[in-house]
């Protein structure tokens, strides 16, 4: 229902909404992958700001909250797949940060579908194209967050 | 640079006499021998105050309070550091905040009107609550504490919540709970971010208003401390009475039929709801008056009770857990085999303190107050 509402305000107003999304990106395999899709010049949307960890298992909710707090649409946390992480166990811990990262989202009444964990590898280029397209998306179908203050 | 005058005045910090006795109490001066209220003071008062400012030890303050009772004239020593922080605060210095911060963006977060939270999930099929009514339930962070620390610490925060539906209901009360309460605000207040506070405040009491409340209850000490003292000396009061649950449930403590329970328990008495509000003898009364319940005091309890070792979640450092420590000794030491907390925070630091080290751990279970009553009352 919210989601219609913004929708006539957009139309009325003309003025298309680009979601800001933070991605966070591990340096052995997402960080990789994502710069992959840009060394095989595969084209796709700039909406997002990219921020490079050590490990996907170092971004607790705190980062994910501070995001939101200043302003992000959505949040995308990336990582090896199972059993590349270059820490053995990052990932996994990764998984456990996220599903706290996920309730808290929740329970602030945020769309759950802002937030999302996936695996991309080195090797994995156009899949990194792939998810970054897809996600803007889903987030520009979502509309602007309610805290994001520019876009109210 | 120099703490305004006025500041100075309000808390009293003019009257010092540098006699020392509040860093001789002060439970993290005994552990952190760089930490001095005295100093602080002195620094504040006859010195640059940057030096202060900047010090990351402004930070670790308790504001338990602890200092106040022993000082001769009477300095706001919690005041004089909310004031002094507010200060640092504006040029740009922080803490070390605990979990990343993470607590600190809810709280920002939910300052947001247009947010709709989703908070109410816990209220099951058993609890009775109304949309409209004369009494209110202020559940406080008990939510997000769930979804952040429950896993972890093997506890469930919302049990609080739900248990003091559970008491309220007991006694025939079926209370009115907002689906999109926000956070008292007050961490944000002692941490000097004032303006957050009055945002927080105003949502809250603004809701209050509508909903034509004439009780508020809440099972949090903070949240009794904010809706009792500080939104009034803010922002004005408003028309309702405000009730810690451990008040409520000592006044009405002959409507209860426990049952036996067979334990020896001890109470920490959390700074919020001691020193500040005064509030001593109810949760006292109201353990002993279980059947079977058998119980001692800390070494150091009431006016001299000590805090669980961190507040704000600011600043927990191997102090803290110092702190912690001995506080868990104490209880050891006192005989009991429960240590009872009327606050949701004190047991997750206690709970924290007690995982690590398997050689360390004293084994002593932690419960809340309305945990505890609620069991007394199951049937
Ligand atoms: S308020 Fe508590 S922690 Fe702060 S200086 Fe006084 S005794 Fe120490
Ligand atoms: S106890 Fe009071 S008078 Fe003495 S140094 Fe501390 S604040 Fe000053
Ligand atoms: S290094 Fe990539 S997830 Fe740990």
């Amino acid at each position: 229902m919210a989601k219609s509402a913004e929708k006539t305000k957009k139309s009325k107003s003309k003025k298309v909404f680009t979601p800001n999304i933070v991605a966070f990106a591990c340096n052995w395999c997402s960080y990789a992958g994502a710069d992959a899709a840009g060394v095989n010049r595969l084209q796709h949307s700039p909406n997002f700001r990219i921020i490079r960890t050590m490990c996907s298992g170092r971004v607790t909710p705190a980062f994910v909250l501070k995001a939101f707090n200043a302003g992000a649409d959505g949040v995308l946390v990336s990582g090896c797949h199972f059993g590349d992480c270059h820490y053995i166990f990052g990932n996994h811990k990764a998984v456990e940060q996220f599903d706290k990262t996920k309730a808290l989202v929740k329970t602030l009444g945020l769309d759950e579908r802002r937030v999302r964990l996936e695996w991309v590898s080195a090797a994995e280029g156009p899949r990194w194209a792939e998810l970054i397209n897809e996600f803007v998306e889903q987030i520009t179908a979502l509309g602007p967050s309610p805290l994001n203050h520019k876009k109210k | 640079m120099t703490i305004a005058t006025d500041k100075l005045k309000s808390n009293r910090a003019f009257l010092c006499l540098e006699c020392g006795k509040c860093t001789a109490v002060c439970p993290i001066s005994r552990y952190n021998e760089l930490f001095s209220p005295r100093r602080m003071l002195a620094e504040g008062l006859f010195y640059d105050a940057e030096n202060l400012i900047s010090d990351k030890l402004l930070w670790s303050c308790l504001t338990c309070q602890l200092c106040s009772q022993r000082c001769p004239v009477d300095v706001r020593f919690s005041e004089y550091m909310r004031d002094v922080r507010a200060d640092a605060y504006l040029q740009g210095k922080r803490g070390n905040p605990s979990h990343g911060g993470a607590l600190h963006y809810i709280m920002e977060m939910v300052s947001e009107s247009k947010l709709k939270q989703n908070r109410t999930g816990w209220i099951n099929g058993d609890l009775k609550v109304k949309k409209k009514g004369d009494v209110l339930y202020f559940v406080g962070c008990l939510p997000y504490y769930q979804d952040f620390f429950a896993k972890d610490f093997d506890f469930s925060p919302v049990s609080i919540a739900a248990d003091t539906v559970k008491i309220l209901n007991y006694l025939g009360i079926e209370p009115v709970i907002l689906d999109n309460e926000r956070c008292c605000g007050h961490d944000l207040y002692w941490l000097g971010q004032l303006q957050k506070f009055d945002e927080l405040g105003e949502e809250n009491m603004k809701q209050f208003e509508k909903s034509e409340v004439k009780t508020i209850v809440t099972a949090c000490p903070e949240c009794a401390l904010v809706l009792k003292r500080l939104y009034p000396e803010r922002l004005g009061s408003g028309k309702y009475e405000v009730k810690h649950i451990t008040e409520l449930v000592a006044e009405n403590i002959d409507k209860f039929n426990f049952k036996e329970l067979g334990e020896k328990a001890t109470y920490q008495d959390p700074c919020r709801l001691g020193r500040y509000l005064n509030v001593y003898d109810q949760p006292r009364d109201s353990i002993k008056s279980i059947p079977g319940v058998e119980f001692t005091e800390l070494a150091h309890c009431r006016r001299g009770a000590i805090c669980c070792g961190t507040t704000n979640w600011m600043n927990c450092d191997i102090t803290s857990k110092q702190i912690q420590k001995s506080r868990l000794q104490e209880a050891v030491q006192s005989g009991a085999g429960t240590l009872i907390t009327a606050c949701p925070k004190c047991q997750i630091h206690f709970r924290c303190a007690e995982m690590g080290d398997e050689n360390e751990k004293t084994g002593i279970e932690i419960t809340d107050f309305v945990n505890f009553i609620a069991k007394a009352i199951d049937n």
